[in-house]
C-alpha cells in the first residue's frame, strides 16, 4: 500500500492531499490543473514536498520530518507520461536497459529478452526513438518502466497523444505487464475509457483529494 | 616566426582546456540541474572574468599569487617558487580568464535537454554523475565541442592576463600574442603579419570546425 500525506507548493499552485492507494489499479481523476500530474511527480520523488509523508509497504520514502527523500530511482516507483521521453542517442534496447545496471550481464539479457518480448518489441528493439511509431515508442518506455520491477508505476495520461486503437493496445500491455509483473498502478487520465480499466477512482480538484482511501469510488468495469 | 612561442601557446592552451572541462562540466551541471538562490551568484561568478577586463584580472592575480599575501607565501612554500611569472601561473591565470567560455556553452547545451529526459534518466536511477556522462553530454556534444574549441582559441589569444602575471620570458610566458606585441613594438610589421596570421588561421580553422559540426543543414520547415 502506498500512503502519502503531501503539503506542496509549485508556483501559485497549493497542492494539500492526503490518501493511500491499496488497490492495484487506481485512476486519478480530476479536472485540467488540478494537481494531478503534480501528485504523481511528488509521489515518484520527481519534486520534493514542503511537508510531506509518503509510506510504500511500511517504507518511508519520504520524511519531511526527519528530511528524508529518497532519490527517484531508489523508491521502487516508475513513472511513464504521455510523452514516451526516449533517449534520442540509444536503441530501444539500450532505453530500456538504462535502468538495469544492477544486475549481472546474464540475468540482465534474460530480463531485457523477457520484458521485450512482453510489449513485443523485439523487432525493433535496435531502433533509434526517431525511427518509432508512436505506439512502438510507447511500448519501449513501457517497458524501460517496468523492467527493473517497481512495486508502484505512475501513468500520467500514457495514451493522450496516441489514436485510439493504438492507445487500447498500450492499455491492454500495461495491464497485462502490470498483472505479470504484479506491480500496482495508478494512472492520470482524462479519457472515460482508459479510467475503465482500474478498480478504484480517486478524484482531485484544487489541489486536494476529495475522495481518499476511506471512501474510494468502485468504478463500474 | 617564433615556434618557440608557438609551442608554448598551444602547451598552454591545451593544458588550461582539459583543465576547463574538468571544472567546466561539473559546474554547469550543477548550474542547470541544481536547486537554489545561491546557483545564481555561482552562475554570475562564473561569467565575471568575461566583463573583467584582463588587465584588472592580471593585476589581482599578480598580487594573490605574489610573495607579498599570505597565499602567495603558501604557493612558494608548497611548490618552492612562485606562481607569478611562471608557466603554471600563466595555466592559473588562463583557467580563471577562460573559465566563461567553457561554462557558458555547456549551460546553454545542457539546459536544451529536454527535463522529460532528465526526469526519466533519474527514474531510472541515474545518479548525478551518470545523467551527466549518459545522457547531458552525449545530447549536449556540439556544446562540448564549442567549449573546447572556444577555451583553446581564447586561451591562444589571450594577451593582457599573460602580460600581466607572466610577463615576456621566452620558453616560460612568451605567448604568440606577446610575440606578436614584441614584434609591432619593435617595427618589425613583416613578422608581426606573419604571427597574426598564423593566429588567424588558428582562429578560422577553429570556427569553421565548430560551424561544421554544429549548423544544421538546411532550414527546418515550420509547422502551420
Amino acid at each position: 500500500m502506498l500512503s502519502f500525506s503531501l503539503n506542496a507548493h509549485r508556483g501559485a499552485f497549493h497542492l494539500q492531499v492526503e490518501g493511500a492507494f491499496a488497490a492495484d489499479w487506481t485512476v486519478v481523476f480530476g479536472p485540467s490543473g488540478a494537481g494531478k500530474s503534480t501528485l504523481l511527480r511528488l509521489l515518484a520523488g520527481l519534486d520534493n514536498p514542503r511537508h510531506a509523508s509518503i509510506v510504500l509497504d511500511g517504507r518511508a520514502l519520504t520524511d519531511s520530518a526527519a528530511r528524508l527523500c529518497l532519490p527517484p530511482g531508489h523508491r521502487q516507483t516508475s513513472l511513464v507520461s504521455q510523452q514516451p521521453a526516449l533517449f534520442p542517442h540509444l536503441t530501444a534496447l539500450a532505453n530500456v536497459a538504462y535502468g538495469l545496471r544492477s544486475l549481472d550481464r546474464a540475468a540482465r539479457a534474460r530480463r531485457l529478452d523477457e520484458v521485450l518480448q512482453l510489449v513485443g518489441a523485439t523487432g525493433f528493439a535496435g531502433r533509434r526513438p526517431q525511427e518509432l511509431s508512436g505506439g512502438q515508442a510507447q511500448r519501449v518506455a513501457l517497458a524501460r518502466a517496468l523492467v527493473a520491477q517497481p512495486r508502484v508505476l505512475f501513468a500520467d495520461e500514457p495514451t493522450g497523444s496516441l489514436d485510439t486503437l493504438t492507445g487500447e493496445m498500450v492499455m491492454d500491455l500495461l495491464v497485462g505487464m502490470a498483472r505479470e509483473e504484479g506491480t500496482t498502478v495508478v494512472l492520470v487520465t482524462h479519457d472515460a475509457r482508459v479510467a475503465a480499466y482500474a478498480e478504484r477512482e480517486v478524484m482531485v480538484r484544487d489541489g486536494r483529494v476529495l475522495n481518499p482511501a476511506s471512501s474510494q469510488v468502485e468504478v463500474a468495469q | 616566426m617564433d615556434w618557440q612561442a608557438f609551442a608554448l601557446s598551444l602547451r598552454l592552451a591545451a593544458v588550461t582546456t582539459a583543465i576547463l572541462l574538468a571544472i567546466a562540466v561539473p559546474l554547469a551541471a550543477l548550474i542547470v540541474l541544481g536547486r537554489g538562490r545561491w546557483l545564481a551568484a555561482v552562475e554570475a561568478l562564473a561569467t565575471l572574468p568575461m566583463v573583467l577586463p584582463p588587465t584588472v584580472l592580471g593585476f589581482f592575480l599578480l598580487v594573490l599569487l605574489g610573495p607579498r599575501t599570505a597565499f602567495g607565501r603558501g604557493i612558494v612554500a608548497l611548490l618552492g617558487h612562485p606562481l607569478a611569472f611562471s608557466f603554471d601561473g600563466l595555466v592559473v591565470g588562463s583557467v580563471i580568464y577562460s573559465l566563461p567560455f567553457a561554462v557558458q556553452p555547456l549551460v546553454a547545451g545542457f539546459a536544451s535537454v529536454d527535463t522529460a529526459l532528465v526526469d526519466a534518466a533519474r527514474l531510472l536511477g541515474a545518479g548525478p554523475v551518470r545523467l551527466v556522462s549518459t545522457i547531458l553530454i552525449p545530447l549536449a556534444r556540439r556544446s562540448l565541442l564549442a567549449a573546447v574549441v572556444m577555451s583553446f582559441l581564447h586561451t591562444i589569444g589571450e594577451f593582457g592576463v599573460v602580460l600581466m602575471l607572466g610577463g615576456d620570458i621566452p620558453g616560460a610566458t612568451r605567448t604568440l600574442s606577446i610575440v606578436l606585441y614584441d614584434q609591432v613594438e619593435g617595427f618589425n610589421y613583416a613578422a608581426a603579419g606573419h604571427t597574426a596570421l598564423l593566429l588567424l588561421g588558428l582562429s578560422i580553422f577553429a570556427l569553421a570546425l565548430i560551424y561544421s559540426r554544429t549548423r544544421s543543414h538546411g532550414v527546418a520547415p515550420r509547422d502551420a
